[in-house]
């Protein structure tokens, strides 16, 4: 039941994501209403998938790279019908989708046994720590389609050929206040990610921090997106600066995620 | 009888020549009563807008006209007669009526198609008629340059053109800024197509208006124009870190924001965005700028570009435009000629003949068996007739000087002599 939710969830997200990159090529209003009901249907499916994996394993389903994924796309879903239903960003999708779509068919590709959760991990925490950092690093998610929509447009008027897409893309400082946005947002739950987790760490391991990859590369994610909010409130860097750097900073975070789980065996195991 | 132009445009002096040499306000009244005086000025038309100064004047001798006119602008902006012997251009003619259908129809505009130069040559003809200053030619000359212009901007997409580079600069605007009615606005200098755009950026609704002006005076008027504030000239770089949109167009000779003040400004308003359109030609503002981050400069060309990339269209445009002047001018010429004396002389006597031998016809049809000498007798009683009824208009013709105009369309008038071609 829940594998038929996930291809069901990953077929409707794969539909939007065709429809929203042929809406680059054509104008209509039709597109978008279709596009968002298609996401909008793997969505509900998607969810009621996390709920039955929830039942089923009896704590939050993240434990293997197939369900962190899943969960990870599942909530750079759920911030990108906020925002949309909150600004209205036209073409977002077509930038978000394909994100989402990519993420959906990897974690299809991860191994999906559910394995039987370590007596030590079992704690509050694990929900905690968890949806903090996911919700997190899906703000940062939705900061990097819209910092690539901010190039995009930033190019046009900078180059002034403005070309086909220079119309319907918002403006720059829509843009660019919205990848503030995300990024203000995402900051205080990475932060707090990393310290639930160290709490967690310290109750589970007894010690609150043990450089595992995991940590590390957090700490290193940390750091890029203190260093735009920073340059930003101090320097004044914004526009295609922040944009760039958005984008730098979610790059850290998917090579993080896939890297340290091919190449090395830290604490995080199952992540 | 003679069309007569004097004046200059933004073409051939700078900002400050076509200051000194405005009619600004109550100067304009002032000035165009004392034009008219002159001896040598029969009708008198007075334009003078900001990238433009130009006298129409009705004159029966051209070179003493034109002495007399320079004497009189030199005289009343109290500047040297010398400078005024070169730097204006003068013209007779059909040369003087080409260039007035072809300033009505914004064709020898800044911006080629700006609109609001017909609604200034209306208005410097409205003043003219409310103090009669103008006659038959001028008035019959404003009215085919108003029709000119009217068909110029029906028949060719030249208009097109101003109005769509102000909108563009409007949309570029709303695609840098999220919300207009949010931004400090600055318009620096002044010109036709400057002020038609800032009145397009201000009509869309802005949070604050600012102007500046190398004259601070002409920064109040505008100011006072555009519901804003006037900035002294010295002051715009400080301003222009709380400025978020600027049209520039000063008429300087050189740049007068560098990259390296502009790079201070945006460490001022910590790197906010700004959009700056340089209307100015030759361009005021150093074109690396468009190199900092978050600065957007656009000049006339860039937003020209951005409206129509295709440079042949337009030249096709203004050649359509031109031509319809061509044609515009014969038909006035035709018009004007006719107003002569001499063509009027011989149009009445063609007319009082025509009648003549109209009527002998009718009535020897009317008396079968008529004699020869009865015929010659009722025939000279005619031309007798003919002859001394147009014996006072012909002479009053010959002998007018002062008012021989309006004799000539008053003559034609009354006899129902039709001179021009409809």
């Amino acid at each position: 039941m829940g594998v038929i939710l996930f291809e069901l969830a990953l077929t409707f997200y794969f539909a939007a994501t065709i429809v929203s990159i042929t809406e680059l090529f054509k104008e209509s209003k039709i597109t978008s209403k279709i596009i968002l009901s298609l996401a909008a249907m793997g969505f509900a499916v998607h969810t009621v998938n996390i709920i039955f994996r929830y039942v089923s394993a009896g704590h939050i389903p993240i434990t293997n790279p197939h369900e962190a994924t899943s969960f990870f796309s599942w909530c750079i879903v759920l911030i990108f019908f906020i925002l949309q239903f909150r600004y209205k960003v036209s073409l977002l999708s077509s930038f978000i989708m394909p994100v989402v779509f990519v993420l959906m068919l990897s974690s299809s590709m991860l191994p999906r046994e559910m394995r039987p959760l370590s007596p030590v991990l079992h704690s509050y925490w694990l929900g905690i720590h968890t949806v903090l950092a996911f919700l997190g690093n899906a703000a940062f998610a939705l900061a990097f389609g819209i910092g690539t929509m901010y190039l995009v447009q930033e190019h046009y008027v900078k180059s002034k050929h403005l070309g086909g897409l220079f119309e319907r893309l918002p403006s720059l400082q829509t843009l660019d206040e919205m990848n503030y946005r995300l990024i203000t947002f995402g900051f205080p739950l990475l932060t707090l990610a990393i310290i639930t987790g160290a709490l967690w760490a310290e109750s589970a391991w007894g010690s609150y921090w043990n450089w595992d990859p995991r940590e590390t590369w957090s700490l290193v994610t940390w750091f890029i997106y203190a260093i735009i909010l920073h340059a930003r409130l101090i320097a004044g860097w914004r526009g295609k600066r922040a944009a760039l750097l958005s984008i730098i900073g979610f790059l850290t975070i998917i090579l993080a995620f896939f890297g340290i789980k091919l190449l090395q065996k830290g604490l995080h195991v199952f992540l | 009888m003679n069309v007569f132009v004097v004046g200059l445009n933004h073409k051939i002096a700078d900002v400050d020549v076509r200051e000194k040499l405005a009619f600004n306000g109550p100067k304009l009244e002032e000035g165009l009563t004392r034009f008219k005086e002159l001896p040598e000025v029969e009708e008198a038309i007075i334009l003078s807008t900001c990238n433009r100064v130009e006298l129409y004047a009705n004159v029966r001798d051209t070179v003493r006209a034109s002495e007399s006119i320079k004497d009189f602008l030199s005289d009343f902006h109290n500047i040297k007669r010398e400078s005024l012997d070169s730097g204006l251009y003068i013209y007779d003619g059909s040369n003087a009526v080409k260039h007035v259908f072809r300033v009505a129809s914004s064709l020898d505009s800044m911006v080629v198609g700006e609109p609001q130069i017909l609604g200034q040559l209306k208005a410097a003809f409205e003043l003219a008629l409310s103090k009669k200053t103008t006659g038959i030619l001028l008035n019959k000359l404003m009215k085919k340059a108003i029709s000119v212009a009217k068909r110029v901007r029906t028949e060719t997409r030249i208009a097109e053109n101003a109005v769509s580079i102000s909108f563009a600069a409007v949309e570029l605007a709303k695609k840098i800024f999220t919300d207009l009615s949010k931004k400090v606005f600055m318009l620096l200098g002044a010109g036709e197509m400057a002020e038609l755009a800032a009145k397009h950026l201000i009509s869309t609704g802005v949070k604050e208006v600012l102007v500046s002006n190398r004259t601070f005076e002409r920064a109040c008027e505008l100011s006072k124009e555009f519901n804003g504030r006037p900035v002294k000239f010295e002051e715009f770089i400080q301003e222009m870190a709380r400025t978020d949109i600027v049209i520039c167009s000063t008429g300087a000779p050189t740049y007068i924001l560098s990259k390296s003040q502009m790079q201070k400004v945006m460490r001022d308003r910590k790197q906010r965005q700004v959009f700056i359109i340089d209307i100015s030609v030759p361009r005021n503002i150093d074109p690396g700028i468009n190199d900092l981050d978050n600065v957007y400069l656009y000049n006339v060309d860039d937003l020209q570009g951005v409206v129509d990339a295709n440079v042949f269209e337009r030249q096709k445009e203004a050649e359509k435009a031109e031509k319809i002047i061509e044609e515009e001018i014969d038909t006035f010429l035709k018009w004007q000629s006719s107003l002569d004396s001499v063509p009027t002389i011989v149009a009445l006597r063609e007319k009082a003949e025509e009648i003549k031998r109209e009527e002998l016809e009718k009535l020897l049809h009317k008396i079968p068996g008529i004699g020869e000498k009865e015929k010659e007798a009722i025939e000279y009683m005619a031309t007798a007739l003919v002859n001394k009824l147009i014996h006072p208009p012909t002479s009053a013709l010959k002998e007018a000087s002062e008012d021989k105009d309006a004799l000539v369309a008053t003559i034609k008038r009354l006899y129902g002599i039709n001179g021009e071609e409809k």
